[in-house]
């Protein structure tokens, strides 16, 4: 199946399946562990059983997608060594001690708190479990943000000089970390996780109200999700707007890939908001386009002159189809997200949620749309940044290990194999657990805890030995 | 003001720490997996798993401190060393994804929950053996050439490796065994006890035969133990071995909670030093020294100041999680 293909395309293949799976544990568990964080305080706050049948609820499902996201993330720390060796020997001096600060800062806060926020409320009493809750919130953060400094880093290098043997040698830590795509990247990709969580948690109370009119928990929890809709979907299409202008100043190629400009516009270019992609010719087939639209939001101004691919040697050009349809696919489903925002607050205003069943329909099917979009913005980014690992200095071609490509293939067959085999049951069962919904006696039961006796843990699953 | 020379060497002692950390963390319940096939019993299955769920994943983050650490502080060695373990590497990160999510996936369901006991089961041995392998792969020597690995991809399969990585896997299930008498009490404890005895004594003889062995992969490392001015390590290191393993057989024999857990831990510490004292200068034997592997001083020195901060922050509060579940396990005590 994979023979014929370079050690550098199987090289690559894995990174993007074992990255793409890995990140939609972390864009998760980042906005669960602020909810939570913000369901214990409510139900300290109020004393209303409500939210803390919500936390005990939402923090099984956590600790599942949080078990899922450790494995997979160690998976990612060897792979640079194992596949990209080069990559990690020139870039290591810059790149590895912020992921190093990631461990110490992040990684260990959240283990070491996470044991107590699972287990240990009658252990600690309310306030230090209260303090660990936030503690593996912030955690979540922090590890963003060291992750994407990283990340942007690779995409505007910047504070760095060489040394004789071809490392990038770390001048200034300040301008490294704060280089110039990082705070719109951080920004986006962080309104991004509360956003999937927002659309997962929306669905599921949707969900039980559907089954349930009136249900309370899945009440609360709906307008909770449908809250963060409305307020924070028109601020993610604005960082994302601010961050698309970031890359157009920094790296022109990947918008002219997005916008599907293969030609240069010298007065005003269209915004082409559909269109089959013809890479052998050079244009896009069929588009549907707005005349100087895309000048308006790239340059604000109709007639302002944009460069397409043609300005750009053809061995630096990213491949325009995946960026083009991704980016799509991305700006698409932010518009749907702003659409059930908005609806929301007008079902609000006509009576409540509870009563809106088709805005409850719509939010089921919306909730796997923020991770549709963050894998979508992701591919749309990487893709769009190829072909170099870091931008405009060290090609990907350069960054390989000296592997053989059967080895690689051997190892992309067995990620790809172990992952749908163990990922698949872990998001089985979150989905199992979903379907039962909060308050479900025994729900937080069978948490890996040290807790629950034989007896309720084959109580707990006797409906399912008579399926 | 230190120079890069000394923080580089400052740097090997903290990726060593690290390393060895994760060693003994994550030995005690990688080796409880092991041991599972030996107890069938459901609830005791239960008991011996709910005794490191708080726990793993910190302890498994010492992993990622030692690989993320690696590259950080020495490119070059993590540059070389994990192309060259290739395969062991992988099959390390695959076998600890099982693992890993069998600590939660076994309690969602009755069918399966035999699957995962296996995940875990097999996850646990085949992460120890794939890492005591690796670590006999290294001791064997790497294969250098313009800063990159130049060996084959079997190079690191070897009787050597294939006997240091049953090494491993039988030290950590000692490690496990004794983990368990600390937190457990009646049936499962007893029967650790007497598991625990067996394989301290298998411990101790593979680490007598690695200790035989290692001097002749390498004439360094004869040269290291045998002649010349470091000859006192032969003495010292062996003569704490069997102290570590008298107290050991004592503390089983009596009955004590603790000490049999403290004896191992310093078994598995004082055979990371006997590995320390082979390798000094080197970070990847034969030919790479902690020096030509050593990031540029800026780096060093930047990621120096989070760790000396963060490190003993990161111990203190480990330590507290520690504490907060201490103790013998109640298999009855409701933790919600």
């Amino acid at each position: 199946m994979l023979a014929g293909y370079t050690a550098e395309t199987l090289a690559r293949l894995q990174f993007a399946f074992t990255v793409s799976f890995h990140i939609v544990f972390p864009a998760f568990s980042i906005g669960l562990a602020s909810y939570l964080a913000v369901l214990n305080g409510l139900w300290l706050w109020t004393r209303d059983r409500v939210y803390l049948t919500l936390f005990d609820f939402w923090k099984a499902i956590f600790a599942i997608a949080f078990g899922m996201g450790v494995v997979s993330g160690i998976v990612m720390s060897y792979q640079f060594g194992t596949n990209w060796s080069v990559f990690s020997d020139r870039t290591g001096p810059v790149l590895g001690p912020l992921m190093a600060y990631e461990v110490l800062t992040a990684f260990f806060l959240e283990a070491g708190f996470l044991g107590i926020m699972l287990f240990g409320r009658k252990r600690v009493g309310d306030g230090l479990h209260m303090m660990a809750t936030g503690m593996v919130a912030v955690g979540t953060l922090v590890s963003a943000t060291w992750i994407l400094s990283v990340n942007s880093w690779m995409h505007t290098p910047q504070g760095f000089g060489m040394n004789d043997v071809g490392q990038f040698i770390p001048l200034d830590w300040w301008a490294i970390i704060f280089n110039p795509s990082f705070p719109y990247r951080l920004t986006h990709m962080v309104l991004a996780a509360y956003l999937t969580t927002a659309f997962v948690v929306g669905a599921v109370g949707a969900w039980h109200l559907l089954r349930t009119p009136g249900r309370r928990s899945a009440l609360v929890m709906f307008s909770m999700a449908m809250w963060m809709a409305t307020l924070v979907t028109p601020l993610q299409i604005l960082a994302g707007d601010m961050h698309g202008l970031n890359t157009l100043e920094h790296q022109p190629a990947k918008v002219m890939a997005m916008e599907g400009h293969f030609e240069s516009h010298p007065d005003g270019a269209p915004l082409i908001l559909f269109g089959l992609v013809n890479e052998d010719e050079k244009r896009i087939d069929y588009s549907i386009e707005i005349p100087k639209l895309s000048s308006l939001i790239l340059k604000h101004h109709l007639d302002a002159p944009l460069d397409g691919l043609d300005t750009i040697p053809d061995d630096e050009e990213p491949p325009v189809s995946i960026v083009f349809y991704t980016f799509r696919v991305m700006v698409a489903l932010g518009f749907a997200m702003l659409g059930i925002g908005l609806w929301s607050l007008w079902a609000r205003w006509r009576g409540g949620l509870g009563e809106a069943t088709w805005l409850q329909r719509a939010a089921v099917v919306m909730g796997p749309a923020g991770f549709i979009a963050v894998l979508a913005g992701w591919i749309t980014t990487e893709v769009g940044r190829q072909p170099w690992t870091v931008y405009g200095l060290m090609r990907t071609s350069e960054s390989l290990s000296p592997i053989d490509a059967p080895a690689v293939a051997s190892s992309l067959v067995a990620f790809i194999i172990v992952y749908f085999f163990v990922f698949g049951a872990g998001i089985y069962y979150i989905l199992r657990l979903m379907d039962k919904g909060p308050g479900q006696a025994k729900v937080e039961g069978p948490t890996r805890t040290a807790g629950t006796t034989p007896a309720q843990q084959v109580q707990d699953e006797r409906p399912e030995m008579q399926q | 003001m230190m120079f890069g020379y000394e923080l580089s060497f400052l740097w090997a002692g903290l990726i060593a720490f690290a390393v060895l950390t994760y060693v003994v963390l994550d030995g005690f319940d990688l080796g409880i997996g092991i041991l599972f096939p030996f107890y069938p019993n459901e609830k005791h299955r239960d008991v011996m798993m709910n005794s490191v769920a708080p726990v793993w994943d910190g302890n498994e983050t010492w992993l990622v401190l030692g690989g993320g650490g690696l590259m950080a502080v020495f490119p070059l060695a993590y540059a070389v060393v994990m192309p060259a373990l290739y395969m062991p590497i992988i099959l390390m990160l695959l076998a600890l994804v099982f693992r890993g999510v069998s600590f939660e996936f076994r309690w969602k369901t009755t069918r399966w929950r035999g699957v995962w006991d296996i995940a875990f089961f097999g996850g646990s041995l085949i992460a120890a053996l794939s890492q005591g392998i690796a670590l006999g792969a290294l001791v064997q020597g790497i294969e250098v050439e313009n800063r990159a690995y130049a060996g084959g991809w079997w190079d690191w399969l070897t009787p050597f490796s294939l006997m240091t990585g049953v090494a491993v896997a039988t030290g950590y299930a000692l490690l496990g065994a004794t983990w368990i008498i600390m937190k457990t009490e009646g049936t499962v404890a007893d029967r650790m006890r007497r598991h625990a005895l067996q394989l301290g004594a298998a411990t101790l003889v593979f680490i007598g035969i690695v200790s035989l062995w290692t001097p002749f992969q390498d004439r360094v490392y004869f040269e290291r133990w045998f002649t010349g001015a470091t000859w006192y390590w032969s003495v010292i290191v062996p003569v704490l071995m069997a102290a570590a393993a008298f107290v050991l057989w004592r503390g089983i024999a009596y009955r004590h909670d603790v000490t049999p857990f403290l004896a191992s831990l310093s078994i598995f510490v004082l055979s990371f030093v006997g590995i320390g004292v082979s390798f000094y200068p080197m970070i990847v034997p034969p030919s790479l020294t902690i020096v030509e592997a050593a990031a540029p001083e800026s780096s060093l020195r930047f990621a120096l100041v989070g760790a000396l901060i963060l490190i003993p922050i990161i111990l203190i509060y480990t330590a507290y999680s520690y504490w907060v579940f201490r103790g013998k396990i109640d298999p009855d005590e409701g933790y919600h």
